[in-house]
């Protein structure tokens, strides 16, 4: 029994996440039709920049704060760079570019930093909390507050302002959008700021417990991707559900079946989620005007 | 009498590979050359499924893993010839292909891109953890084509690495006749059609998930005798054929020179096989000046880089 519970603290840890990087694919998808490869990155950035910021004598509030912002800066030249200037173009093109961008901030990230793995003290000790025989990281209780924090603002921001209404507006129907008076171009800016910055806090989160590099973006990526499609990709719901599914199905193959396949459930889950339900858990069918 | 572009296409490849060893300062180039026309293989595969029909796969690094084991497997545990073991990846490959291919491409956007990725993925992960069978991360060596050694009793001595330089530049070329074959075929003609839409393809007839599958089991043929090739002229392979990297590499070079045409995406599998090379004096940027070539070309070269040149000339020309 402690035995589960304590796979499912983990899973949920992990899943927190994936979920965190997943609603950060979906605020992207939605607002612009890409799928943003270099998402990982955004949560490499925000480990790595407030690692260094930290060493360089800011206190660890003020250096991942200066680290959630420059990534959102990041996030927003991104846009305005690359994606902006490709808009219209094919699919294919859309991806390589997001993975082209991937690779450039990888190989930005190892010069700027360098190649060693890092860490830095979690935010409230290391001490762990003993729950019904089964232990958890203070950090990891960090985590997922995090991650429900990110969803419940995001849900207010979407549904209760203006803005957020405008972002939606944007992502049902652009030019219809631009008709009614809402600056598309701000909205696309403020999405990647947003999805950036939320990334950044993933990695800012997560780092006292997985430690963080210049290479751990790529993973991550591919893995909020895979809970994006497993809640129904463009779905905030979904996205947070899909995340915290995800972790829960590694940490239980991690735990009961093989240690060397864990990584296997996001791609399994991915293939099974195609075969069966395109739409994903809480997608809903698409139709296509000709 | 008027050159057909198809002929045009075999006649500059051919001249390629037979005229560029003259110039060849040192015996190191062939094994350049050699893994060019292995890329160029690969991605001629990639013509035939995103140029074509278009479809992306982000996970053919996977066929080529595949392609590549079975010429290390099966010799030894199966006690086929090498270049039976080829023809069994290459079945395997497609065989794969068509099952993970048949549910998802009824699916319209990047879900093949998807699937293929987790597909890809899940490849690597076997090839990396199934130490029993294939030895792990650190590789497995690979048998003798032993072709080399019947053209010497034939009396053609080659080296090492002229004979893997020949071969793959025929076998290369053989690749892009078919698929320019294919490009002129009723066939061919349906996929561009449903490249350009698919429900235009689908309203006057064409079966459209039929054709993408097609398209789909034909480049995992291509990517698994590529991976061949390579394991076969090494004589050595890692799981590392079957990293998701590779797979987009693939997909890289054939967008980068231009998906739409063989000779364009053989046009990028050069620049791209080459680039490292050039790069090795920049080894610390090599990542960076990647990214940056992908996105650049994407952004301002839309076709890639071969039809965006042959344009400006064309343009200077009138």
């Amino acid at each position: 029994m402690s035995e589960l519970l304590q796979f499912l603290f983990s899973g949920v840890t992990v899943g927190a996440v994936y979920a965190l990087v997943a609603l950060g694919f979906t605020i992207i998808y939605n607002a612009s039709d890409v799928v943003n490869f270099a998402q990982g990155e955004f949560v490499m950035l925000g480990g790595m920049a407030t690692v260094f910021a930290h060493a360089a004598g800011l206190p660890l509030p003020l250096a991942a704060l200066a680290a959630i912002i420059g990534t959102a800066a990041v996030g927003v030249a991104l846009n305005r760079l690359a994606i902006e200037p490709a808009r219209g173009a094919p699919v294919v093109s859309l991806i390589i570019i997001t993975i082209g961008a991937s690779i450039f901030i990888r190989g930005a990230a190892q010069l700027v930093f360098d190649k060693q793995i890092h860490t830095f003290p979690a935010f409230s000790g290391d001490d762990p909390i003993r729950i019904l025989g089964a232990t958890i990281l203070p950090q990891s209780l960090w985590v997922i507050a995090g991650a429900v924090l990110v969803f419940v603002a995001l849900w207010l921001f979407f549904t209760r302002t203006l803005l957020g209404r405008a972002v939606l507006a944007t992502s049902n129907n652009r030019l219809a959008a631009q008709l009614v008076g809402i600056n598309t171009n701000f909205v696309m800016t403020l999405s990647f700021a947003l999805s950036a910055g939320i990334g950044a806090l993933a990695g800012v989160l997560v780092t006292p417990i997985t430690l963080t590099s210049y290479d751990v973006g790529l993973t991550l990526a591919l893995k909020g991707f895979a809970a994006a499609m497993l809640g129904g990709m463009g779905n905030p719901k979904g996205a947070l559900a899909g995340g915290l599914l995800l972790g829960l199905l590694e940490a239980m193959t991690a735990g009961y079946l093989s240690s060397q396949y864990k990584d296997a459930a996001a791609f399994v889950v991915i293939l099974a989620v195609l075969f069966l339900m395109p739409q994903g858990l809480f997608g809903r069918k698409s139709t296509d005007r000709v | 009498m008027k050159l057909t572009p198809k002929t045009a296409t075999l006649l500059v490849l051919a001249a390629l590979v037979a005229i560029t060893p003259f110039f060849f300062p040192s015996g190191y180039y062939y094994r350049v050359g050699a893994l060019i026309f292995v890329n160029g293989l690969a991605v001629t595969g990639i013509v035939i499924l995103t140029g074509y029909a278009g479809q992306v796969s982000l996970g053919h690094a996977g066929f080529a893993g595949i392609g590549g084991y079975a010429c290390a497997l099966a010799p030894v545990h199966l006690g086929l010839p090498p270049v039976l073991a080829v023809v069994l990846g290459a079945a395997i490959s497609a065989a794969l292909a068509w099952l993970v291919g048949r549910p998802i491409l009824r699916l319209k956007g990047y879900y093949l891109g998807v699937a293929s990725l987790g597909m890809g993925i899940l490849i690597s992960m076997v090839l990396n953890n199934e130490r029993w069978l294939t030895r792990g991360p650190d590789g497995i060596d690979v048998p003798d084509l032993g072709l080399r050694g019947v053209l010497k009793d034939w009396g053609l001595n080659l080296s090492n690495g002229e004979f893997w330089y020949f071969f793959s530049g025929i076998v290369m070329i053989l690749g892009a006749w078919a698929a320019l074959n294919l490009h002129q075929s009723p066939t061919g003609r349906a996929l561009r059609a449903l490249h350009g839409s698919e429900i235009a393809a689908r309203t006057v007839g064409v079966d459209v998930s039929r054709l993408k599958l097609q398209a789909f089991v034909i480049s995992a043929v291509y990517a698994s005798v590529s991976g061949s090739l390579l394991a076969l002229q090494n004589k050595f392979i890692t799981p590392d054929v079957a990293g998701f990297m590779h797979s987009i590499e693939m997909v890289t070079m054939a967008v980068l020179g231009g998906a739409g045409s063989v000779l364009g995406a053989i046009f990028g599998a050069g620049i791209l096989t080459l680039l490292p090379q050039v790069l090795t004096v920049f080894a610390e940027y090599e990542q960076m000046v990647l990214g940056l070539v992908m996105m650049l070309v994407m952004i301002f070269l839309r076709e890639g880089l071969l039809p965006s040149i042959l344009r400006k000339l064309r343009g200077t020309g009138e």
